[in-house]
């Protein structure tokens, strides 16, 4: 596999981070402890490498209406500066990626796939686009995403941005996103992460990485910005209950089952692709009245589970564990897990085989950690 | 700190065992395991008075990331074991050679091991 590299590489080399592949990418798994960056991001603030995402464009007459047939939300009905997380399906809807979409102007999208999808993505995007009156553009090479990311990150964004402009910053709604002056360039700035905690995330050329990245943490040093790997970022969503893609998320699994029925707009007027399968799927109640569904687990002793473990009842293997790890913030074992529904409710004693030895686990509520508002 | 410790012993299976001569050997995992394990929290360690074997699991280290047997590098009868380190696995990070010891055994006999400048070697680590 070719191990390509972010724009913000050298900056990690200089940081003294470790790497670790990540969907073809050699990313910074930490650069000094990821429990550590982990409690900053919780507590202050983390700055995450993030350009490893995709940054497909579809822009054009027909690019709402393309969208609510390509993706299964109803994306024409998101506002202009408003966010939508979605779903790209196959026709068996099956999932073939989650992303973010923003709607940037009437006819222009920004639609974010993960690392290791972007490029199955944006093929499928053009392929699907045929007979729209769009243009669908891949500009994942050039693109690097930035993201600042825990209680701090308004304050830290603030001081790089002219004062005219913070309330653009300040106002900003959760999954919103505007053309903000940053670091003295117009950047697309959004109110969006992946840990749980309030933040932003901002796109910037690649040749304008390293010095928004360099600034980034000199002016936030006084908040407690640290730079945060894809370890910290792993226990930071785990916490907050989000699906990873290749974890939780996955072709053979459906948005039912892990929980995500509300992203699937059957009532959407149009026609989108996976739509008719889905549909089969919910009159079937897989994944809600029989089959398997995605459940929070808690872990009651200190041993975590991890993914692929199997869950059990009474000794017979009625689950397995899809991500598990110690919570750092919690200071108990959590996990995700595809359990069968009829010990899927919320309080439901269940084990987990961890390599041999059976350890009790609870069905809890997701998200396991919320932050205080 | 360097990261192999030059008056230890160590098994392929990244234990190091101090070779003070007398009384029972104490027992740790190096700081190349330590690192590559990420942040550690939570350690199993043999019960004192138990039986471990050369080259058999005898415990488990768990950090955020991952978790790893813990191998015995001698046979033995286990005398004592770090309960600060089961208190505070994060010492085992900060000072695997010293405070961050794991166990220490009445040795019978001792399995393969590797000296300092070996284990450095195969590890791409320095002394």
């Amino acid at each position: 596999m070719t191990e390509n590299h972010t724009a913000l590489y050298g900056e990690h080399q200089k940081a003294g981070a470790s790497f670790t592949d990540f969907g073809g990418w050699q990313m910074p798994l930490k650069y000094s402890s990821e429990l550590a960056e982990h409690h900053a991001v919780r507590n202050a603030a983390g700055l995450f490498d993030l350009s490893h995402m995709g940054e497909v464009w579809v822009t054009g007459p027909d690019a709402a209406a393309f969208l609510d047939y390509a993706l299964a939300g109803k994306l024409s009905a998101v506002a202009v500066g408003k966010a939508k997380y979605s779903l790209i399906c196959n026709v068996d809807g099956g999932i073939i990626d989650d992303l973010i979409s923003y709607r940037l102007a009437d006819e222009k999208f920004l639609v974010v796939p993960n690392a290791g999808n972007a490029v199955t993505v944006a093929g499928l995007l053009a392929e699907r686009a045929a007979g729209f009156d769009v243009v669908v553009e891949d500009a994942s090479a050039a693109t690097s995403l930035i993201a600042v990311q825990g209680p701090n990150a308004v304050a830290i964004l603030l001081t790089l941005v002219p004062a005219e402009q913070h309330a653009l910053v300040t106002e900003m709604k959760y999954y919103a996103a505007s053309e903000v002056t940053i670091n003295g360039q117009d950047l697309l700035l959004a109110r969006t992460g992946y840990t749980g905690e309030d933040g932003f995330e901002i796109y910037v050329p690649n040749a304008d990485a390293a010095g928004l990245w360099q600034v980034l943490l000199e002016n936030g040093a006084d908040q407690g910005l640290i730079p945060a790997g894809l370890a910290c970022r792993d226990s930071l969503r785990l916490e907050a209950g989000m699906p990873l893609y290749g974890n939780e998320l996955a072709v053979t699994g459906h948005a039912y089952s892990a929980g995500l029925g509300p992203v699937v707009s059957l009532a959407k007027e149009s026609d989108f692709v996976g739509k008719a399968a889905l549909a089969a799927i919910k009159e079937t109640g897989d994944g809600v009245t029989s089959g398997r569904r995605l459940v929070g687990l808690k872990g009651l002793g200190r041993r975590a589970a991890r993914g692929h473990y199997p869950v059990l009842k009474d000794g017979a293997t009625i689950g397995e564990v899809t991500s598990g790890q110690p919570s750092p913030t919690l200071g108990y074992p959590v996990a995700m897990a595809y359990v069968d529904v009829a010990f899927s409710e919320v309080g439901t004693a269940l084990d987990v085989d961890l390599r041999g030895k059976a350890e009790p686990f609870e069905v809890v509520a997701l998200p396991f950690y919320k932050r205080q508002k | 700190m360097s990261k192999v410790a030059a008056e230890l012993k160590y098994s392929v299976e990244h234990e190091w065992i101090a070779q003070d001569g007398s009384g029972p050997t104490t027992i740790g995992v190096s700081a190349v395991a330590a690192d590559a394990l990420g942040d550690i929290v939570y350690v199993d360690l043999p019960e004192v008075g138990s039986t471990v074997t050369a080259g058999e699991t005898c415990g488990e280290i768990e950090s955020t990331k991952s978790v790893s047997d813990l191998f015995s590098p001698v046979t033995g009868t286990v005398t004592e074991v770090n309960t600060a380190a089961i208190d505070d696995p994060a010492v085992v990070n900060s000072d695997p050679y010293g405070a961050g010891w794991l166990f220490k055994v009445e040795v019978e006999s001792f399995g393969p091991l590797l000296s300092a400048e070996e284990y450095a070697a195969a590890n791409g680590g320095e002394l």
